[in-house]
């Protein structure tokens, strides 16, 4: 069965979100820890961080807010974000914390590959990423590999990126790893065309957009929408 | 070649980027690597430095600034297109070309960097985007001006600070979009590895070239060097002159409001870990000067180990200590400085020393406005 990972930024109604993406077939979340300055992130994304920063969602009340999501679901939790706040907080530190409140792994979209080996992350890999760093990246990476399937940032676009058929066939020549296919994926329709190449999508941008102009229950409808579009792809076993 | 094994000055540079800018990294450094051991490259360089630039630059021995003191300008407001930056954008431009890249993408702060990019992109028929903060274009509206009629296209970036940090950020999501085709023509010694050594091996020309000047002059080394800092690049090209010196003191002046090495912390901001203005949990602060060139909360990672080594010091002047000197310079000099090095000129007239050798890294022109509305 495909996965579905939903992107949320971390903020008061994010549990309620969460919990709602859940309850809409979502597999797995990723709650984002607004930096300050995102280089990896559209507009969508960055706006929403700063929103939150400027909310208050500093690192200590991002953690608190994964700790109520956690209470809300039993999915996996999986904190993004930037290394600026890892330095501040403590590599160490920051993933105790975030364990003890319910993170089962993490993503730091600026932090490379061969930096802090000591904590456990899901790696991404890019359209530009040669063979050798594809192997290095699966064999560091913590349950599956993110494939950032155009170059570019975070962002809603017209059409899936012609380069993740490519990208999916160099990662499969080296790695039995699962491989979820994130940025420019919005629609239904997006959902399922990448998902029939690789084994999962994430969905951020949109999510974000969403939650935050329909609320959970605009948010629970949308990731129906994505998660009948991707299992038509591949159905449910019974 | 991996990541971490180079580019570090201590615990700071590196390269923290998202994975898709990994490879590009890769690729400039090999590309600077070969060009830098090819005769051909130093011949075209030293070429265009000496016949377009108009290196070498002069060092001039200020008779009217100070009392009891020898006061020695390094006068790279006097190269093409009024700054040191051009010393960067230059060499950078011979790099695009040999790695076969037709566009170029810059941020600019004073707008100092994106003129000189603008202009090396008109000589060498490329592409050039230029990232400023819609702030600094208010504050810098002549270059902006220049900036297009060179042919450049001037992105206004409207959103956080609307400054360099922005900007910064702005051109590095450019680059991850169209890395296959781009050279970001980073403008300061700032920015993921090669970077930070890239940009202080092309400005180390500044530093070579005046202890050269000053030993011809004086025969003797000066007793400090003193260049004001925002990235840190004319600092740190004018430093590596004399950092084998150990009797020349190092003295690196911050913008007050900007003082990334005086008052900031390790952190993480646009590809390297540095000395950055940054809040308990890593959140980039804003920076505030008069000056937009030194407006910026990060710094060059060269200057964070340097600060931490001892080898140099790094001292803050205000707004107005920029402002008097930058009178001073002009009413007693017949020299209009940029308030950049006006802030190292402040500093640098009450250091205990004898013989005191002070970039001046870029002409006041743009600054005009600033300094007449005060």
């Amino acid at each position: 069965m495909k996965r579905v990972s939903i992107y949320l930024m971390a903020g008061r109604d994010t549990p309620e979100l969460a919990a709602a993406a859940v309850a809409a077939g979502a597999d797995l979340l990723e709650i984002g820890f607004p930096f300050s300055d995102p280089l990896a992130d559209g507009p969508v994304i960055r706006l929403a961080g700063e929103r939150a920063l400027a909310e208050g969602m500093r690192t200590e009340a991002c953690l608190e807010c994964l700790a109520e999501t956690r209470a809300r679901v039993d999915v996996p939790l999986i904190p993004m974000t930037y290394a600026s706040i890892l330095e501040a907080y403590g590599y160490d530190r920051f993933r105790e914390a975030a364990v003890s409140a319910g993170a089962t792994s993490f993503i730091v979209a600026d932090l490379p590959l061969e930096a802090a080996p000591e904590l456990p992350r899901v790696q991404l890999v890019a359209p530009t990423t040669p063979e050798e760093r594809i192997r290095l990246a699966a064999e560091r990476t913590d349950g599956w590999l993110y494939l950032v399937s155009l170059t570019g940032t975070t962002g809603a676009r017209e059409n899936v990126s012609s380069q993740l058929a490519g990208l999916v066939e160099r990662a499969r020549a080296v790695t039995e790893a699962p491989l979820l296919a994130g940025f420019g994926i919005s629609t239904p329709e997006q959902a399922a065309a990448a998902a029939e190449l690789a084994d999962g999508i994430v969905v951020g941008s949109r999510a974000v957009e969403v939650a935050e102009t329909e609320g959970a229950s605009g948010l629970e409808r949308y990731v129906a929408s994505l998660r009948r579009a991707v299992d038509t792809v591949s159905p449910a076993v019974a | 070649m991996t990541s971490l094994d180079t580019g570090y000055f201590g615990p700071y540079g590196g390269r923290y980027v998202p994975e898709t800018l990994v490879p590009a990294l890769d690729e400039l450094e090999r590309g600077w690597r070969e060009i830098k051991d090819d005769p051909g490259f130093a011949l075209e360089l030293a070429g265009l430095q000496r016949d377009y630039v108009g290196r070498p630059t002069p060092l001039y021995r200020s008779e009217r600034l100070a009392e009891g003191k020898s006061v020695y300008l390094k006068r790279e407001d006097l190269c093409h297109t009024g700054a040191h930056k051009i010393n960067n954008a230059l060499g950078q431009a011979l790099i695009a070309r040999r790695l076969g890249k037709q566009r170029i993408v810059a941020e600019t702060g004073a707008g100092q960097h994106g003129v000189a990019a603008a202009t090396v992109c008109a000589r060498f028929g490329l592409d050039c985007v230029v990232y400023m903060g819609s702030e600094d274009m208010a504050r810098q509206a002549p270059n902006v001006e220049r900036m297009r009629l060179l042919g450049a296209e001037v992105s206004a970036v409207e959103f956080g600070t609307r400054t360099l940090k922005e900007a910064t950020s702005e051109a590095i999501r450019d680059w991850i979009t169209n890395v296959e085709t781009t050279h970001y023509m980073i403008g300061s010694c700032v920015g993921p590895h090669p970077y930070p050594e890239l940009v202080g091996e092309l400005q180390a020309v500044i530093g070579r070239e005046a202890r050269e000047q000053i030993l011809t002059a004086e025969g003797r080394l000066p007793d400090a060097v003193v260049a004001c800092v925002g990235g840190g690049s004319n600092a740190i090209g004018l430093f590596g002159g004399f950092v084998d010196d150990a009797d020349v003191r190092l003295v690196g002046v911050e913008a007050a409001g900007a003082a990334s090495l005086g008052t900031g912390r390790a952190g993480v901001l646009h590809g390297a870990r540095s000395s950055l203005l940054a809040d308990d949990d890593g959140q980039i602060a804003d920076a505030h000067s008069i000056s937009a060139g030194l407006d910026y909360p990060g710094v060059g990672p060269e200057h964070a180990f340097l600060r931490d080594s001892g080898r140099a010091e790094y001292v803050p002047a205000t707004d107005d200590e920029a402002l008097a000197a930058f009178h001073l310079l002009a009413e007693r000099e017949g020299i209009i400085p940029a308030l950049e090095p006006a802030h190292a000129l402040a500093r640098a007239l009450e250091l205990d020393a004898e013989l005191v050798l002070v970039g001046l890294s870029g002409r006041g022109d743009k600054d005009l406005a600033t300094v007449l509305s005060r």
